[in-house]
């Protein structure tokens, strides 16, 4: 882990240069965080991921759009292997996080949903306090000092814009907040932990537009020093808020590249045809 | 004639009439739990509140006039020729039924019996006297009759009116007396006899060890000594008590003039029925029902209090607890979430929810075969040789009847477990996991947290259903009269080898097993009332436990 870190902070200055100026490089050239390759999956006999090659640039949102079923929730769930909890799964092919094969045997899987945090669609926070919500990452890796755990907090419910509305009540139930406000929560939660990548499934399908805006800037905030993967089904937020986009159609990834290109000027036909609203 | 039917038919899609209907179903319900209730209740509260003493004088025949003294308990009506045919002389034939009354009539060691029919129209007088005497006594139940006089242990014999106040603070002194007597029996003396007992077996267990030398056998001899030496001080001290206990005596007659010489220290209560006024009746009924709440039984169950059954019944359904309650949880958690669900587990479902329907004698019978005879005998042979011959774990008890019964209640906590554990959504669980707990930290940190209203509920019906079976507990641990309680002073405090007594087994032997079925009667009433109230102040508490716990995790059926 630590020779990945100074490689990360090699690499965020490398990455700050590149991104001041408006950037149509192509995601290759830039330090690979997540690499997917020849990847199947199967439920039961039903084929759900059709041979996805792609790779995910460190440090920018990477968004993957298309129509329901498409197969990106899944994917999104093969990056922390979420997808285990399914019996039926079976996968074929390699995925590659920071230069680990996540798949291989023997792999911690849970050590890699450390370094690989994830927000749901729906807000889903514990019976806890807000305090233990966000200090339960802590808690699970045995850091059980007050002082620790309350810095820890603190810092990760500001990254999650959440700490002025919730420092005074700590101590309430998690389901006293609203529903953006839980959703920010489970941000802090996972933030708190201190992960590489961030999966973010539909993270504000479930909330109002004010609570949506929230996110987004929460999320363009984050990227700085978080790899950052969304799955959308909402081309304008896509658009808004991601540096690449995929776009996948029935388990097939079809295009993938810098937002801004993707939605000018779509190398492929499907692509123009999902964005200009022709289908899907 | 289509319009009414019109009618009848929207009034019936309106759905009105299924309200109805299912309201009609809930008060019934209601109405039969309560009725059960009140009846309990009534019968059973109603034993302890002091009834007129009456005297009568009474012909039984046309020649013949007695003094019958007694309180009437029950009243029949019967057909005048039937009474003729039995042989009952009448003052008024004429009429075509005759009331008869059933007397207490007490002083069971004059008469023999208790209880008596008399006609009501053979009564020739009715008189309440206020000088009528009740006393309760140690032995042979009530006496009726008149104080004569009191004679003193110095020989004073005191007449009529000061009789009375002499007499009531000579039976305070002798009931302060009884309870020093018990306070020694039961604590000092009790704990000579089981350092006494440990003694023998230490010995027994170096005999055995053939480690017996003479020098243990001193020190063996020494100890020993000291014990007799307190145990003769204590029995001194017993036998003055004693002496003094039975120094004043009683000078009754009875309704027909036989004069008794009763002993003080024979009274358990001595009261005038007819003289109490409203606050004295109220206050009677309070001491009553605290006696019998709170002190052990006479008299082959027939009087006194049930106060070692309220134990044994509380203390069997705490152990029962927390015997069902770990195996419960654990097999459920076991079952739903690391068991593959596939034929196997629907087996162990099916076999789970089949041991509910086994009838608890069943399980009775088990318990005496496998944890008594098997278990218990090999106990003994492993770990108490010293003991031998007599049987400690290899003989009915308060372990064999918890883990009886927590068998029993078992597929109950297991059923309810499961469906907590299912009801805990998917996404809580995932978004643990996904910050990288184990399954196993999932569960201890917020599957299992989730689910214990459940598990309380599982509880909640063990101990109902626990608290009130007694057909297995008859073979596998519970006695008419228990010795001692199973918590007591000398370790280990918690007695699990020790039979024990329990109310509802206690309802069954006062109500057919007593030589005096008729005395008995409403001591079942009050008994099944205070059965119901104990398992209900029992389920309370749990209720109030589950609804705390619920109140905590509410909010997740969002």
């Amino acid at each position: 882990m630590t020779m990945n870190d100074t490689n990360q902070i090699s690499h965020r200055i490398d990455v700050a240069n590149i991104s001041r100026g408006q950037d149509f490089r192509a995601p290759e050239q830039l330090e690979t965080c997540i690499e997917v390759k020849d990847f199947n999956l199967f439920y039961g006999d039903k084929q759900a991921l059709h041979n996805v090659n792609m790779q995910l640039p460190r440090n920018k949102v990477s968004a993957f759009i298309g129509p329901s079923g498409c197969g990106k929730s899944t994917l999104l769930r093969c990056f922390n292997r979420m997808n285990d909890l399914i019996d039926s799964v079976r996968t074929d092919g390699s995925i590659w996080i920071d230069g680990d094969d996540i798949n291989e045997r023997g792999r911690n899987v849970t050590e890699l949903r450390r370094r690989v945090g994830m927000v749901f669609q729906k807000p889903n926070p514990f019976p806890k306090t807000i305090y233990e919500n966000v200090a339960y990452g802590l808690r699970l890796q045995g850091i059980n000092k007050r002082r620790v755990l309350d810095e820890v907090v603190e810092r990760s419910l500001k990254k999650a814009a959440l700490w002025d509305e919730v420092k005074d009540r700590l101590d309430d139930n998690a389901f006293g907040l609203s529903g953006g406000q839980q959703q920010r929560l489970v941000i802090a939660r996972a933030v708190a932990v201190e992960p590489d990548v961030l999966l973010l499934d539909e993270p504000a399908s479930a909330l109002d537009p004010i609570s949506t805006l929230k996110i987004e800037e929460l999320v363009h905030e984050l990227k700085v020093n978080y790899t950052i993967v969304i799955v959308t089904h909402n081309m304008q937020q896509a658009a808004r808020v991601s540096d690449y986009t995929a776009f996948m159609y029935m388990g097939e990834l079809i295009e993938f590249g810098d937002t801004k290109q993707l939605f000018t000027v779509p190398q492929k036909k499907q692509t123009e045809d999902y964005i200009t609203g022709r289908y899907g | 004639m289509t319009g009414r039917m019109n009618t009848l038919k929207k009034w019936y899609s309106s759905g009105e009439a299924a309200i109805w209907l299912s309201g009609a179903a809930v008060s019934v319900s209601i109405i039969i739990v309560l009725g059960l209730l009140l009846l309990i209740a009534v019968n059973g509260l109603a034993h302890f509140w002091p009834a007129k003493v009456g005297a009568f004088e009474y012909r039984p025949s046309a020649d013949q006039v007695v003094q019958l003294v007694g309180e009437v308990r029950d009243e029949e009506v019967v057909a005048t020729d039937r009474a003729q045919q039995a042989g009952e002389w009448l003052v008024d034939p004429s009429q075509p039924t005759q009331q008869r009354l059933l007397l207490k009539v007490g002083n069971r060691d004059l008469y023999g019996l208790d209880f008596r029919w008399v006609l009501a129209g053979n009564i020739v007088a009715t008189a309440y006297p206020g000088d009528l005497l009740v006393i309760e006594r140690q032995e042979w139940g009530n006496y009726f009759g008149y104080l004569k006089s009191v004679k003193t242990g110095d020989g004073e014999v005191v007449e009529d009116d000061k009789a009375r106040g002499v007499m009531s603070v000579a039976i305070e002194k002798a009931l302060n007396i009884r309870d020093e007597i018990h306070g020694i029996e039961r604590g000092e003396i009790g704990r000579i006899n089981h350092a006494m007992e440990r003694q023998r077996l230490k010995k027994r267990r170096l005999e055995l060890g053939d480690r017996l030398d003479a020098e243990s056998l001193a020190e063996l001899a020494r100890d020993r000594g000291e014990l007799d030496a307190k145990y003769e001080v204590l029995q001194t001290k017993l036998a003055l008590l004693y002496g003094e206990l039975n120094r004043d005596e009683l000078v009754l007659t009875d309704a027909g003039g036989r004069v008794t010489v009763m002993p003080v220290g024979n009274v358990v209560r001595a009261y005038y029925p007819n003289s109490f006024s409203l606050t004295d009746k109220i206050g009677f009924y309070g001491a009553k029902i605290w006696e019998f709440v709170s002190a052990e039984p006479r008299e082959a169950n027939t009087e006194g209090g049930i106060f070692p059954a309220i134990f044994g019944t509380v203390v069997m359904v705490l152990v029962m607890s927390v015997l069902v309650t770990p195996f419960g949880v654990l097999a459920a958690i076991y079952l739903r979430e690391y068991a593959k669900q596939g034929f196997v587990t629907r087996l162990v479902r099916i076999a789970v929810n089949n041991l509910a329907g086994v009838p608890s004698i069943v399980y009775g019978v088990f318990g005496l075969g496998f944890f008594v005879y098997f278990l218990g005998g090999n106990i003994d042979q492993l770990f108490y040789p010293e003991v031998a011959p007599a049987p400690v774990f290899g003989t009915p008890g308060l372990l064999w009847s918890s883990l009886t019964l927590a068998l029993l209640t078992l597929p109950v906590v297991i059923v309810s477990t499961e469906e907590g554990l299912s009801r805990v959504p998917r996404a809580v669980r995932e978004g643990s996991l996904a910050l990288g707990a184990t399954k196993l930290e999932t569960l201890l940190r917020i599957v299992i947290p989730m689910a214990s209203p459940a598990m309380m509920t599982g509880m909640i019906l063990a101990v109902a259903r626990a608290a009130g079976e007694v057909a297995p507990l008859m073979l596998v641990g519970v006695v008419k009269l228990a010795p001692s309680l199973p918590i007591d002073m000398n370790a280990p405090f918690l007695h699990l080898d020790r039979k024990f007594m329990h109310m509802g087994f206690h309802i069954y032997d006062v109500g057919f097993q007593s030589p005096n079925v008729e005395a008995a009667r409403p001591l079942v009433y009050a008994t099944a009332l205070m059965l119901v109230a104990v398992i209900v102040i029992m389920n309370l508490t749990a209720i109030r436990i589950r609804n705390s716990l619920r109140e905590k995790y509410r909010g997740l059926e969002q």
